[in-house]
């Protein structure tokens, strides 16, 4: 195994002081009774049992649910840092919007030769259905999550792009309720920036985005597969929030050219649909034919203008990773600006150079799957063995398309609370954009996930990852 | 706001779990206290009996054959994962449903059925001994007091809650009926019972599957006998678990959602002719007509009405 670069700490600086965002949190810390935080972090894991916010795992014995665990150190973000960065967010997710506007219409972008057709038409996240229609409100990826990781003072970079179906947001919710409900006297001590309206925000959103035909007050709906869902909890909790109605497929219906639920009263149209299923699950008349968390001829009545789809079918093109390498060019190509956030550098293994320099370096290099997500099938160069190393170059060299590279970040750390006291674990963040006619809109923080375990880069709940309350200080 | 018919399915169903898995257990604590004061083949008959009421004799048999020692039978009906009617399998049923129609529910009726379900799958996570089956059952109860309690101080009073009563009250009157039913069998093989000595043992057992053994015995000054048994238990108004009591509760939360929605279906119709066939019956007629031919029809209509509701409110596509 090689070494790993040593990583900038949030929280403390080279010379042992404390870094200027944390400096009232430390010292309410420091006057906390060890004893006394172990238990409320007890308490913390029965709440969140009681209140059922768990996940589902794929594979694992069925119906098990989990809990993402819960560190009670808050990251803390100032508002300038905070400020620089939500400049660079918003004009990345104005970008992506155009893009998707773009690629299904006339593609302008690959006929000024910046961008390969191939990336497009080879690509199974790009969806014919879409090509020259406008959706409602002309949004195409309503709820964003980018993810961020941060290397130094000034060093945020985009990790990648959640243009389909982000989630994570009721983390973020439960995360903060939980630290106010554990530590009430830190919240008037240490002046941060709420989070808690985001799904009053996030109806208000979905609702501005509401087809023409809709009424004074448009019916949004949550779709989720169901309750064996992974994020099942994150449906039930977003609709709970919003006030709208938790729909399966099986509820819905079509209509008189609307898509409507089945109620106790016989069925009543809605307008906009946050759904939790994939594109290729949402109309078996158009796409899967197997499937049946869809509605049969849902995309007739979008393609007539009748329904919004948040996020729109076929956005994931924006959030491809091999897109992804493109996206410098893909901002400034249409914002006419400079990219105000830093991509990773990434290796495209498409390219026959860079494949020959990924193969020659993976011991250094983080590898991913194109298609892939979740923290699955990637290599981490310098924490595998010589043999995982070997096993993994065979891979790639048999299907180098399938394959991008980047250098292993030294990510930052933020301390967990560990039985010995604190303990610096590496960090991402992922903030939540909301877009609408109306404008961007950007919940202070996000969710911040952390490898819990010492040294580890896997920040993903599914690979042992945990969270993280995230602060934005007020100014 | 509208309610989705997959939720008053969800809630309907959550409420019949929970009063089910309720039922089961007041049942075996009835069976239990019989098999002590009985000798071992009397016991082994009372706790066949059990199994006999909750319907699951097939499943039973096919487990375990004819042994119908205690501690099978009530491992078999607490925990087992042979028998899909476990108390266990309900709690567990109860709480799925609960997580499907979370949003029509309070928190506090959601943590306590999530939490129900938490604390009992540890209780039963181990074969129940003897000494400990009476703390269990106690739990059992105790948790869907908690849901209750819950349900009552917390929920609006709107359809969602109707549709919750409903479900608790078809579920109740049946369990209410399938008791008194198989006990029937059990105690009176033959209509010559009439003024023949009772055992006093037997029906108190009755009493105590509905838990009214005190309400009746406060009633009738501890003088026990069948026919102000089955009175009590099918005509007594005040007795919370008689079948007069559910028809009534039936229809006072199935004419507040006709009110509600301003209109009357199928499932109201039904529930008036079960109400009439109610207020035209004493226990005289009842017997006359045999009790065993009554209970029966009562299974069927109030089976009826709950099928009409579901689909007068759409509970399915």
């Amino acid at each position: 195994m090689s070494h790993l670069p040593s990583s900038f700490d949030e929280m403390i600086a080279a010379d042992g002081s404390i870094r200027e965002a944390y400096t009232g949190y430390r010292e309410w810390y420091d006057g906390q009774d060890q004893a006394v935080l172990r238990r409320k972090g007890k308490e913390a894991e029965g709440f969140f049992r009681k209140t059922g916010i768990t996940f589902n795992v794929y594979g694992d014995d069925a119906g098990e649910e989990r809990l993402i665990p819960f560190d009670m150190i808050p990251r803390i973000i100032t508002a300038r840092e905070w400020r620089k960065l939500s400049k660079g967010i918003e004009q990345r997710v104005r970008a992506l919007n155009a893009f998707l506007h773009d690629i299904y219409h006339r593609q302008e972008i690959v006929r000024a030769g910046r961008l390969p057709q191939r990336l497009i038409a080879e690509n199974a996240a790009f969806l014919p259905q879409m090509v020259g229609m406008v959706p409602p409100g002309g949004v195409y990826t309503h709820i964003v999550g980018i993810d961020l990781v941060r290397t130094g003072p000034d060093e945020f970079m985009v990790l990648e792009d959640n243009a389909r179906t982000p989630s994570g947001v009721s983390y973020m919710l439960e995360n903060r309720e939980t630290m106010m409900a554990m530590f009430p006297e830190l919240f008037s001590k240490v002046p941060v920036r709420p989070v808690q309206d985001y799904p009053r925000r996030l109806a208000k959103s979905l609702a501005a985005c509401a087809p023409s035909c809709a009424g004074e007050s448009p019916v949004v709906a949550v779709l989720t597969p169901g309750i064996y869902n992974s994020a099942y909890f994150e449906h039930s909790f977003l609709a709970d929030q919003m006030g709208a109605e938790l729909v399966e497929g099986s509820d819905l219906r079509v209509i008189d050219g609307r898509v409507a639920m089945r109620t106790t009263r016989g069925y009543t149209p809605i307008d906009v649909i946050y759904r939790r299923v994939d594109d290729e699950y949402l109309d078996p008349l158009t796409f899967n034919p197997e499937s049946a968390l869809g509605v049969p001829g849902i995309m007739d009545v979008y393609r007539a203008g009748r329904i919004t789809i948040a996020n729109a079918p076929g956005t994931g093109i924006a959030d491809d990773k091999a897109i992804y390498s493109f996206m410098p060019e893909i901002v400034e190509f249409y914002t006419g600006e400079k990219p105000l956030l830093a991509n990773v550098p990434t290796w495209r293994c498409s390219e026959p150079d860079s494949l020959a320099y990924v193969l020659d370096n993976l011991a250094e290099l983080v590898v991913k799957e194109v298609h892939g997500s979740g923290g699955y099938g990637m290599l981490i160069g310098p924490t595998s063995s010589k043999k995982e190393i070997a096993d993994f170059a065979l891979k790639l060299r048999a299907k180098p398309d399938n394959y991008i590279a980047q250098p292993t970040l030294a990510l930052s750390t933020v301390p967990i609370f560990t039985k010995a006291g604190l303990a610096p674990r590496h960090v991402d963040l992922r903030p939540f954009v909301l877009v609408s006619p109306q404008g961007i809109d950007i919940t202070p923080g996000g969710l911040t996930r952390v490898a819990l375990k010492k040294g580890s880069l896997v920040v993903n709940s599914s690979q042992g990852g945990g969270t993280k309350d995230s602060w934005v200080l007020e100014d | 706001m509208a309610m989705l018919g997959r939720t008053a399915n969800g809630t309907f169903w959550m409420a019949r779990y929970l009063e089910r898995a309720e039922n089961t257990s007041r049942l075996l604590e009835a069976g239990f206290r019989m098999a002590l004061t009985r000798d071992a083949i009397t016991a082994h008959e009372e706790w066949r009996s059990v199994i006999i009421t909750v319907g699951a004799t097939a499943a039973y048999e096919a487990a375990h054959g004819c042994d119908y020692s205690g501690d099978k039978v009530w491992n078999f009906l607490l925990r087992e994962k042979a028998n899909p009617g476990s108390v266990l399998a309900m709690i567990e049923a109860a709480r799925t449903n609960a997580r499907s129609v979370r949003t029509a529910l309070t928190r506090e009726v959601w943590e306590a059925v999530n939490e129900s379900w938490m604390s009992l799958k540890d209780v039963l996570a181990r074969p129940v001994r003897e000494a400990a089956l009476g703390e269990v059952l106690g739990a059992v109860r105790r948790q869907m007091t908690l849901v209750r309690g819950a349900m009552d101080g917390s929920m609006l009073r709107n359809e969602i809650h109707n549709f919750t009563r409903i479900g608790t009250f078809v579920e109740r009157a049946d369990n209410t009926a399938r008791i008194l039913d198989v006990k029937y069998y059990v105690l009176l093989p033959s209509v010559a019972w009439v003024g023949s000595s009772l055992d006093n043992v037997q029906w108190e057992s009755v009493l105590r599957a509905v838990a009214g053994e005190r309400a009746y015995r406060w009633l009738n000054a501890g003088k026990m006998d069948p026919r102000g048994i089955a009175s009590f238990l099918i005509l007594d108004q005040r007795f919370p678990r008689s079948l007069a009591f559910c028809v009534d509760k039936l229809r006072s939360n199935l004419f507040g959602l006709a009110h509600e929605y301003g209109c009357e279906s199928t499932a109201h119709q039904l529930m008036r002719e079960l109400g009439t066939t109610f207020h035209q019956s004493n226990i005289e007629t009842i017997l006359e007509g045999g009790l065993h031919e009554f209970i029966t029809a009562f299974i069927a209509s109030n089976q009826q009405v709950a099928q009409a509701i579901e689909q007068d409110y759409r509970f399915y596509a």
